[in-house]
């Protein structure tokens, strides 16, 4: 597979460059939220649908960038995008599903500050991919973060039957968890070459 | 409704951020830059430097514009705040060394999305007078800093056996490549959030003692 090719985009967004586990963006959720495996897959579902929103608007608002040059705009360019995407998403999902609302709570509206929706905007315009190549690009860092996050939702539930030492509880053990789940997606390195 | 505030600053105004409510150690906050760019340490001291000068400026601006900034659209006001000091930030790394843009590449941009940025302009700045703000974002960035640092020795001494780029074990020394590679980030952290959870036990457990003792 050539390394542009969109089937490989995706393939390395979703497993070998895994954005939660291999690039460390969007931890804040990932540790945050996926305690529950249900609260976890529906944090994971409204990322990436964001995920895919700024993707897009993104792209077409850097090519408005690049025509004006005006290149120094684009971080701000971003963040009011994502930030709007996001209000959209808090507003469906208060009107849609109210339960599913409280349940995710203040992490909803700090996807805006998830890393991993503006790192994404950022990675896919310094490696300067075309609309299909995005596309892609988006789609596959979305699946890839609800992989992560609901493989650690289903971990962190068989931790509460565990019986642990008082003082590895809490984030000290979630963290050596993530760890121990990034050595193994590090074994998906060498795929597709 | 007039908002009481108090002026006192106090020595705890400003190392509240070193130990007590450290942003990295104690509230878990901005980890994406804490685990991405610790695996040396000159990255780590400049991501902490970065950041802490876009705390301070951002924090000065937040604090001058408390009671101008309508409280609806507040968040959005401190992003594009945030905002603009990245991107003078980013632009300043840039100008002074090429070499250490490169190294630290999107992550410096990525500081408008640190959540510890925000969270101080909202929980700190905006509620208080510049003085105390000010005092209170320079313990946080140092905090900020120190955690990142104490990330940062770790991986490169173990991962490359080396500290600031000379060799510290000699020719005999087999790396422990792990470190430097993403796993090693999350394993660091999960060591010294373990050590500190057993310092604060031990600690918990010793008050409990001499209290037995002495009554």
């Amino acid at each position: 597979m050539s390394p542009d090719s969109v089937s490989f985009i995706f393939l390395n967004a979703f497993l070998i460059n895994n954005f939660v586990l291999a690039m460390f963006l969007g931890l804040c959720p990932f540790l945050g939220v996926s305690g529950k495996l249900n609260t976890a897959w529906s944090m994971g579902l409204a990322t990436s649908f964001v995920m895919l929103i700024s993707s897009l608007s993104a792209f077409f608002i850097n090519e408005l960038l690049v025509y004006f040059q005006i290149e120094f705009l684009r971080l701000i360019c971003y963040i009011a995008v994502i930030a709007s995407a996001v209000q959209l998403v808090e507003m469906t999902m208060k009107k849609f599903s109210p339960t599913l609302f409280r349940a995710l709570g203040i992490f909803l509206p700090l996807i805006t500050t998830n890393c991993a929706i503006l790192g994404l905007a950022l990675f896919q315009t310094f490696k300067e991919y075309d609309f299909a190549q995005s596309l892609a690009y988006s789609t596959g860092a979305g699946a890839g973060f609800i992989l992560a996050i609901v493989l650690m939702a289903g971990l962190r539930e068989k931790l509460e039957l565990a019986d642990l030492p008082n003082t590895s509880k809490g984030a000290a053990i979630s963290l050596m968890l993530a760890g121990i789940l990034s050595l193994i997606f590090m074994g998906f390195a060498g795929l597709g070459s | 409704m007039p908002i009481i505030e108090d002026h006192t600053i106090t020595a705890d105004t400003f190392l509240s951020g070193i130990w007590k409510e450290n942003p990295v150690f104690v509230m878990l906050l901005g980890m994406c830059p804490v685990l991405a760019v610790t695996n040396s340490v000159i990255n780590a001291l400049a991501m902490g430097l970065a950041t802490t000068f876009v705390l301070l400026c951002s924090s000065t601006l937040v604090s001058l514009l408390r009671n101008f900034i309508p409280k609806e659209v507040r968040i959005a006001t401190y992003i594009v705040i945030i905002a603009t000091f990245v991107t003078i930030t980013d632009y300043v790394i840039q100008a002074i060394s090429l070499e250490l843009y490169n190294a630290l590449g999107a992550f410096i941009q990525l500081i408008v999305a640190n959540c510890m940025i925000l969270g101080r302009a909202e929980a700190y700045a905006s509620k208080n007078r510049l003085l105390k703000t000010l005092t209170n974002s320079l313990g946080m960035g140092i905090g900020f800093t120190i955690a990142l640092l104490s990330l940062g020795i770790v991986r490169e001494l173990l991962g490359n056996g080396s500290l600031l780029g000379f060799s510290m074990f000699g020719e005999a020394f087999q790396p422990w490549v792990v470190m430097i590679l993403p796993p090693g980030g999350f394993i660091v952290l999960g060591a010294w959030l373990l050590l500190f959870n057993w310092i604060k036990e031990r600690n918990a457990a010793l008050t409990l003692a001499n209290e037995r003792g002495t009554s």
